[in-house]
C-alpha cells in the first residue's frame, strides 16, 4: 500500500533520513520502533507531507507522492495523528472531531463516521462540549485518534500514542489500535513500547540514527538477539 | 448652522447624549478593528495597511457619489464584494510571500503596502480633502434627550450587523472552524487535509472586505484624503490591544471603551486632547494588562 524508496530527509542541513525503504502492506499493523531521535516522526512526517523528501520517492497506492502536497493526501487516505495529539485546544471535542472531516470524501459520511468514534470512546461523547484542552491526557489521546478517524483514513499514522500515558490506559490504546485495524485500517504505528508494539504488529522496523537496521514480522523481531540486546534490556 | 445648535442646551442630556455618541463611534471602529484582529489572530500578522484599505473605502464612495450620484449606502453593497477581491489580489500579490517570513519582515512589508497607497492615492487624487454630503447625513434624529446624526446611526446598524455576522460565521460555520483550527495549530490543520494557504487568503480577504465596508459607512461623516486611514487605524490598534489581540468579543468591547474616553474626553478637555487619552489608555493597558482585558488565554489564539 505504501512504499519508500531509498528516502533522505533533512532538516536544514542535518540529514534525519539515510537512503530508508520500506513496505507497509494494505491491512496489517506495521510498527516503527527505534530509540530517540532514531528518524521515526521524521519518517510519518514524510509519509504525510510536512517533510519533503532530498532524494527518494514515497509511493502511495501505486502513486509518487512528490506533488501532492500534505492537505492533498488526506484526500487520498493518508491520515497522521501527530506526536503530542496536537489537538485545537480552544475548541470543544465535538469541533475538534468535525474538523477532522474536512476531506470532501470524509464530509459526506460525518454523521456516520461521528457516531462510530462515540461508539469507540464514549468518554468522547460525554465531554462533547467541553474545550479539547481541558482533557485529561488519556482523553485527548482519544480525542487526537477520533479525529484522524473522522478523515476516513485508509493508512492511520500514530505517532507515540501512548506517550505519557498511564499502563491501564497504554492497554486501552493498543486494544483500541488493533480495534481500528480490524475495522479495515491499515496502522502505521511509532512507539517506543517497543514489547507491546512489536506483539501488536504484523510486520515492524527497526530504525536507529536514521537508518533501518531491523526489518520482519513483528513477532520475529521481538525474538531477534540485537533488538533484545538494544531495547528490551534482556 | 449646526443642526444641533438649533436644539439649544435644555433639550440635550448630557449624559445620554455622550452615551449615544460613545454607542455610534463604537460601532464604527469595531467594524475596522474586528477586520485588524481577524487578520491578526488567524494569520500572525499585524496589517499596518489596514488604514489605507479604509481609505480607499472612503474614496470609492465619494467617486461612486460625486461622479454618479450614488448612496453611500447602496455603494457599500458592492463594495463589500470589491474589497474582497482587492483582499485576496493583495494577499497573492504581496501576502502570501512574506506569511512564513519572520515577523520583522512582515512589518516592514505591510508598512511599505501603507506608504505605497497612499502614494498612489495622493497621486491620482491629490492631496485635497473630499466631503460628501448624502441626504442623511442632513437628517438629525433625536430620542429622550439626545440628538444624532442618520448617517452615524446607519453606518452603526451596519457595523455591528456585520461584526456579529462574522462572529457568527467564525463560530457555527465548518469554515469558522477551518479558520480557528489553522490559528490554534497549522502543521494539524494541515494534517486535517486543510489547505493553510487557502485559509490565509480568505481570512485576508474578509478583514479586507470588512474595512473596505467602514470606509463607505464613514464616507458621509469624515472626509477622504490619501492618510484618512491613519486616524481610524491607530485608534484600531488601542483596540485590538485593549480586546486582547485577535479576540473578536474584545475588538467590540474594546471599541467601546476607546469611543467612551474619546467622546468623554473631547466633552470635557476639548476634542484636539482625545488622542493624548486614548494614548494614555494604550500605555495603560501594555503596562497593567499585556493580554488584553479579554485576553486571559493570552495572545497567541483566536476566541473559542
Amino acid at each position: 500500500m505504501l512504499r519508500l524508496e531509498a528516502v533522505d530527509a533533512f532538516y536544514g542541513d542535518v540529514q534525519a533520513l539515510f537512503g530508508i525503504s520500506l513496505e507497509v502492506p494494505a491491512g496489517g499493523i506495521f510498527a516503527l520502533v527505534g530509540a530517540n531521535a532514531a528518524g521515526k516522526t521524521t519518517t510519518l512526517r514524510v509519509v504525510s507531507g510536512l517533510v519533503a523528501p532530498r532524494h527518494g520517492r514515497v509511493v502511495f497506492d501505486g502513486r509518487d507522492l512528490a506533488r501532492v502536497p500534505a492537505a492533498q493526501r488526506v484526500e487520498l487516505g493518508i491520515v497522521q495523528v501527530p506526536e503530542g495529539r496536537r489537538l485545537f485546544p480552544f475548541m470543544t471535542v465535538t469541533e475538534n472531531l468535525l474538523l477532522g472531516a474536512h476531506a470532501v470524501r470524509a464530509r459526506a459520511e460525518r454523521d456516520a463516521t461521528l457516531r462510530y468514534v462515540y461508539r469507540l470512546f464514549p468518554v468522547l461523547e460525554e465531554r462533547a462540549a467541553q474545550l479539547a484542552g481541558s482533557l485529561s491526557g488519556g482523553e485527548q489521546q482519544m480525542c487526537a485518534i477520533g479525529r484522524a478517524l473522522m478523515a476516513r483514513p485508509r493508512l492511520l499514522m500514530l505517532d507515540e500514542p501512548t506517550l505519557g500515558l498511564a499502563p491501564v490506559l497504554v492497554g486501552r490504546i493498543f486494544e483500541t489500535v488493533r480495534t481500528i485495524n480490524a475495522d479495515g485500517v491499515t496502522v502505521l504505528l511509532v512507539e517506543q513500547n517497543v514489547r507491546q508494539a512489536l506483539t501488536l504488529a504484523t510486520h515492524a522496523c527497526v530504525l536507529e540514527s536514521g537508518k533501518l537496521v531491523l526489518e520482519g514480522a513483528g513477532r520475529a523481531l521481538l525474538v531477534d538477539e540485537r533488538l533484545k540486546r538494544a531495547y528490551l534490556g534482556l | 448652522m449646526d443642526p444641533a445648535a438649533r436644539l439649544g442646551p435644555a433639550q440635550i442630556d448630557v449624559v445620554a447624549q455622550l452615551a449615544v455618541s460613545t454607542l455610534l463611534l463604537g460601532g464604527i471602529y469595531a467594524l475596522i478593528a474586528v477586520g485588524l484582529t481577524l487578520i491578526f489572530g488567524i494569520m500572525r500578522v499585524v496589517n499596518f495597511a489596514h488604514g489605507e484599505f479604509l481609505m480607499l473605502g472612503m474614496y470609492l464612495a465619494f467617486f461612486a457619489f460625486t461622479l454618479r450620484g450614488v448612496d453611500p449606502y447602496l455603494v457599500l453593497i458592492i463594495a463589500i464584494p470589491i474589497f474582497y477581491l482587492v483582499g485576496l489580489f493583495v494577499y497573492v500579490l504581496v501576502m502570501r510571500g512574506v506569511i512564513h517570513a519572520s515577523h520583522n519582515v512582515q512589518i516592514f512589508t505591510t508598512v511599505g503596502l501603507s506608504t505605497a497607497l497612499q502614494n498612489i492615492a495622493l497621486v491620482m487624487w491629490t492631496g485635497d480633502f473630499r466631503i460628501i454630503r448624502p441626504w442623511e447625513s442632513s437628517v438629525v434624529l433625536r430620542a429622550a434627550g439626545t440628538a444624532f446624526n442618520l448617517a452615524q446611526v446607519v453606518a452603526f446598524a451596519v457595523a455591528v450587523a456585520l461584526t456579529v455576522a462574522l462572529m457568527a460565521f467564525m463560530k457555527w460555520t465548518h469554515t469558522g472552524r477551518v479558520m480557528r483550527a489553522t490559528a490554534q495549530d497549522r502543521d494539524a490543520a494541515t494534517l486535517m487535509g486543510i489547505d493553510t494557504d487557502r485559509v490565509y487568503r480568505l481570512t485576508f480577504a474578509i478583514g479586507i472586505a470588512c474595512v473596505g465596508a467602514a470606509g463607505v459607512l464613514v464616507s458621509p461623516l469624515y472626509a477622504a484624503y490619501p492618510q484618512a486611514g491613519l486616524q481610524f487605524v491607530t485608534l484600531a490598534y488601542v483596540v485590538v490591544v485593549l480586546g486582547g489581540l485577535g479576540d473578536m468579543a474584545g475588538a467590540m468591547l474594546g471599541s467601546l471603551i476607546v469611543a467612551a474616553v474619546e467622546v468623554g474626553g473631547s466633552y470635557i478637555f476639548g476634542a484636539a486632547w482625545k488622542e493624548v487619552f486614548y494614548f494614555l489608555l494604550f500605555i495603560g493597558v501594555l503596562v497593567f494588562r499585556p493580554a488584553g482585558l479579554l485576553g486571559q488565554r493570552g495572545a497567541e489564539t483566536l476566541g473559542a
